[in-house]
């Protein structure tokens, strides 16, 4: 039990390898993917003496289990949640030391969605175009975890952080999102401009790695038909035809074929990620810098 | 062309026609490779060029418009062939739409030289144009639940050879061997924006 791997005991709904995505090959069809809360991500990296770039494990509402077959470091983030080790709790957003055969246990989250769990030196899974992340539009990457999955881990390259707990931002209440309008804007009715800005959303249960759906007042279209195929950013809010915005997250296809009203400013996807269902919703628009 | 700001660090440039989308594509990819321009995606579609991963959207948009663009035929690029076997099931249907016999498809198609215009749908997967636009013809009323590897199939405009099997409505006219997509080669995707491909009939 010395070899650096873990090995996958209680996979949870969807449990996926992250790191900070696949760029560059937008041309070719290919999604960014990484993990949706970036930030998150990049923390608990830190706190295991890992570079930003290591790839972890992003849970969905339910957490994992994992089983080490050697001593590690291991740290949790993102969603906050209940963590022990072999049934004794644990520190949350904290560097912790889980030996070799032990169980670590990912909790439930008690708000948000996606808790984030690095292991020193990282998950070693092979590169796909340059990343380790799994993209669940088009299938690129490790398949997400299933019961019984082992994983392989890198060799840890620095010592952790010394940090007994690192704050990290609490999950909204309500979602927050600063837009820029355009570039489709154009293609709506100021009724629908207005009522985006103004009225409240919430957070549909279709939600996923591809999109925030949302739940609310429909957008009006003042131009009928189909756009033809067009490139779509990370945080388009796209409107297909049921008028409910939906917002991009890293999974998005590269093209689209609805218009996007406006685009969300990267650094609130964060909180996007963590925005369980039934949140609400708002979009404030801001001008672009 | 209209330059369209995409939230802080994109634009989406509007053209008049798919044609002039191809040629600036190709105008950007040179000025990108001689490191005149910094920029993180290049993202053709339809009509459109998307450049994701700016510094200063608004000081390119202004300096797109005095570029002088060359037309995509003055740039004279390799042709991929694509081994192809005129064998698919809306062989029939394709023909009718056409107005022409069943084996006059594979003769029109294999005569047009296609261009990748741009990617999307699924890593690998290129929208190639090149047939004269009376041989548009419209999805399937009702998609295929699993279309095969190596599919070469038809859509508006579009040809299109799926790099793995999935879901599609597109019209299936024939089958070729060629690998779209491997991850695991370099480069992934056989097909690029901006490459020029023949279809070759394989076989008697």
């Amino acid at each position: 039990m010395t070899d650096r791997a873990v090995a996958v005991v209680r996979a949870g709904v969807l449990t996926t390898v992250q790191d900070r995505g696949r760029h560059g090959h937008a041309h070719l069809g290919v999604p960014r993917s990484g993990a949706l809360d970036l930030p998150a991500a990049a923390l608990v990296n830190r706190l295991v003496g890992n570079p930003p770039d290591a790839a972890v494990l992003e849970t969905t509402l339910n957490g994992c289990a994992i089983r080490p077959r050697c001593d590690v470091d291991v740290a949790v983030g993102g969603a906050p949640c209940p963590v022990t080790v072999d049934g004794r709790p644990v520190p949350w957003s904290a560097p912790v030391r889980v030996p070799a055969g032990a169980v670590l246990e990912v909790g439930a989250a008690v708000s948000g969605v996606r808790s984030y769990v690095a292991f020193a030196g990282g998950v070693a899974v092979e590169p796909v175009l340059g990343s380790r992340s799994t993209d669940l539009l088009s299938g690129l990457g490790p398949a997400p975890l299933t019961d019984g999955t082992v994983l392989p881990l890198g060799n840890a390259t620095a010592a952790r952080v010394r940090a007994d707990v690192a704050p990290q931002p609490a999950p909204p209440r309500e979602l927050v999102l600063q837009v820029t309008l355009g570039p489709r804007h154009d293609w709506f009715t100021d009724t629908a401009l207005r009522t985006l800005t103004t009225r409240a959303y919430r957070v549909s249960s279709a939600s996923n790695r591809i999109g925030l759906r949302t739940d609310g007042p429909p957008l009006e279209r003042a131009v009928d038909g189909e756009l033809p195929s067009e490139g779509m950013v990370l945080g388009a809010v796209q409107v297909p035809p049921d008028g409910r915005p939906v917002v991009f997250l890293a999974d998005h296809p590269t093209t689209g074929g609805y218009p996007v009203i406006a685009v969300v400013r990267e650094p609130d996807l964060a909180a996007a990620a963590q925005a369980a269902p039934g949140t609400p919703v708002r979009f404030v628009a801001v001008r672009r810098r | 062309m209209r330059a369209l700001p995409v939230g802080d660090g994109a634009l989406l440039v509007e053209l008049g026609s798919g044609a002039e989308a191809q040629a600036l594509h190709a105008e950007l990819l040179q000025r990108r490779a001689a490191g005149s321009l910094s920029v993180r995606e290049i993202v053709p579609a339809a009509r459109t060029v998307l450049l994701d991963g700016l510094d200063d959207p608004a000081r390119l948009a202004a300096q797109l418009t005095a570029w002088d663009i060359p037309p995509l035929s003055a740039r004279a690029d390799e042709v991929i062939e694509l081994p192809v076997r005129y064998d698919g099931p809306d062989l029939a249907d394709v023909a009718a739409l056409w107005g022409v016999e069943e084996q006059e498809v594979g003769r029109i198609h294999a005569a047009a030289e296609f261009r990748v215009a741009f990617c999307g749908f699924a890593p690998g997967f290129g929208y190639l144009t090149g047939l004269p636009e009376r041989y548009d013809v419209p999805r399937r009323a009702t998609p295929r639940t699993a279309v095969p590897a190596g599919a070469v199939a038809l859509a508006g405009p579009y040809t299109g050879v799926y790099p793995r099997s999935s879901p599609g409505g597109w019209q299936l006219i024939g089958t070729t061997d060629a690998v779209l997509w491997d991850h695991a080669r370099v480069p992934a995707a056989l097909l690029a924006p901006g490459a020029r491909v023949r279809f070759v009939p394989e076989g008697p």
